[in-house]
């Protein structure tokens, strides 16, 4: 049977328990594919904002956008 | 008996750490709606999220590194030794992790190691990142309106796990080189979390400039009032709430503070000399009454001011809370409210400095005064318990010297030139403010297009409708 367990049962010595989560000996994978996590997820938000933002700003200077949302800024306070 | 003793101090401090957390906790939950308060409607959102992405993005890379550098930088390294080997908070140490203080697996531990970190790693790094936390939300206030929120979790990470880190190694730990040469005291952070936050905005909102319409063409400031004050008020004494948890935290409840061989319990502050949380409740109130008093005095009575200045209030006392008498506490508090509300308009006026939530006067004058001032009051004290630590020699006493360095350190040296480096970096490559056109109509514009396409249909409807009424 499967056990992922570092310790059989919890029937033995307390005093010689230690590490309880599973798969003990993968911590440093673990690290790894946090800091994958962490420094990707800053790329992908700096990205979709830089975006969005550039998106936004290229439709506001259309026409009569940027008027027409200060406009609505009042519409929105009133909210 | 003694290990029945050392189990339930153990458990004891486990359980007490753990609390502090949760009070803390509400420190987050007030400068979310203090925030939020302080923007106008167009930006609300945006600048939620902002301060909300502080917990992961900081959460994460205290996990990652911020824990490991507390205790392994205290000697700088450099200044009083090397760096300190610390497994117990390396990432992928056991200890890092559910453990219950049994034989280790790793060869980098020992059993007296695993006995002692496995009950109190977890909440001590918890409290650790609570304080993170803050010292990065009190950037957050300051910068909104305008900011991109990636560069902000940037200078988040930045400050909440690495320089705040490395000033509390130096001058917040029983061995820091700080405490050592310097005599620096700092109990409950007026330096080592406030000062750090207020010269790391300073130096970000230099790059970042005010918003748009701040100043007029002479330079005169235009008032941007909070857009709602009561929920300012409320976020603000959410964070009163949760500072109370914060100073708890900054003390360890159950120690043997008696050199040699009897036994004295009693709590300590973070450099393990004696005190109590009566000490600090006196302290932090009559500080409290000293900042609130004098903001409702020297802002006439505004209610912003006058709750930030019971919040600085505490700020300014918070390096000699520990040991002050309360009056002192509340002569202190009130003194140094007056001096930062000044230096706040005047800064404001010279500098064009645009400081929405006034985060740099509330946090980083005060903790530096704070620290300067622990200086003058508690010339002489010793820095250190060092018979308890085993000191070869004494170390330094406090002195308005050491303490005037201690400042200057935390606000300038760790606070504003880390965070100007980086603003400045970011600045360069257009990651720092957003574009002109969605600042004007506000940073939600995008978000909220459609919600107001849906209102202005449902105003068109019932003006239809009050019309067909009136025929």
């Amino acid at each position: 049977m499967t056990n992922t367990a570092p310790f059989e049962n919890w029937d033995g010595n307390m005093f010689d328990l230690g590490p309880l989560y599973p798969m003990v000996g993968t911590e440093v994978t673990l690290v790894v594919i946090l800091v994958i996590c962490w420094i990707g997820w800053h790329i992908l938000q700096i990205r979709q904002e830089n975006k969005d933002y550039e998106d936004e700003a290229r439709r506001l200077r259309e026409g009569g956008n940027l008027q027409k949302a200060l406009q609505d800024e009042h519409t929105l306070e009133r909210m | 008996m003694d290990k029945d003793i050392t189990a339930l101090q153990v458990l004891f401090t486990e359980t007490y750490y753990w609390i502090t957390v949760v009070m803390m906790f509400l420190i987050h939950a007030g400068f979310c709606m203090y925030e939020v308060g302080v923007s106008r409607r167009k930006n609300h959102m945006k600048t939620l999220m902002k301060n909300v992405m502080v917990i992961p993005t900081v959460g994460v890379t205290f996990y990652l590194f911020g824990w490991w550098l507390y205790s392994a930088m205290v000697n700088g390294p450099g200044i009083t030794g090397g760096l300190v080997p610390s497994h117990f908070a390396e990432p992928w140490n056991e200890l890092m992790a559910a453990h219950m203080g049994g034989k280790p697996h790793g060869a980098d531990l020992s059993a007296a190691d695993t006995a002692l970190w496995a009950r109190l790693n977890g909440v001590f790094w918890a409290a650790f990142l609570l304080f993170s936390w803050t010292t990065a939300s009190i950037v957050s206030g300051s910068i909104i309106e305008r900011v991109k929120s990636g560069a902000f979790w940037l200078i988040a990470v930045m400050l909440g796990s690495v320089t705040w880190i490395i000033d509390a190694a130096w001058g917040w730990h029983p061995a820091g080189w700080m405490v050592k040469i310097l005599g620096y005291h700092d109990a409950y952070a007026s330096g080592v979390v406030h000062a750090i936050a207020g010269g790391t905005c300073l130096a970000v909102l230099l790059n970042l400039g005010p918003r748009i319409g701040k100043f007029k063409p002479d330079g005169t400031p235009r008032n941007i009032p909070p857009q709602n004050p009561w929920l300012v008020c409320i976020g603000l004494f959410l964070i009163y709430t949760g500072f109370w948890g914060f100073y708890a935290a900054c003390n360890i409840p159950i120690y043997d503070v008696q050199p040699g061989d009897a036994v004295f319990w009693s709590a300590t502050n973070i450099y393990l000399q004696p005190t109590t949380l009566s000490a600090i409740t006196f302290n932090f109130i009559m500080a409290l009454c000293g900042g609130l008093m004098a903001g409702y005095i020297i802002s006439k009575g505004d209610a912003y001011w006058t709750l930030s200045c019971g919040l600085s209030g505490v700020i300014a006392t918070s390096a000699g809370n520990d040991l002050y008498h309360p009056i002192q506490a509340f002569l202190i508090s009130a003194i140094i409210m007056v001096i930062i509300y000044k230096m706040h308009y005047w800064v404001e006026r010279r500098f064009k400095l645009d400081d929405a939530v006034g985060a740099v006067a509330v946090h980083g004058y005060s903790g530096f005064l704070g620290v300067v001032a622990a200086g003058f009051v508690l010339w002489g004290y010793p820095s250190s318990p060092d018979a308890l630590l085993g000191h070869a020699e004494p170390w330094a006493r406090i002195t308005p010297w050491g303490q005037l360095a201690g400042a200057v350190i935390m606000f300038w040296v760790l606070g504003f030139i880390p965070g100007y480096i980086l603003s400045w970096i970011l600045n360069k490559f257009g990651l720092l403010r957003v574009p002109r056109e969605v600042e004007l109509a506000g940073l939600d514009h995008a978000a909220m297009a459609e919600v107001m396409r849906e209102d202005d249909e449902m105003r068109a409807v019932l003006a239809q409708e009050a019309r067909a009424s009136a025929k």
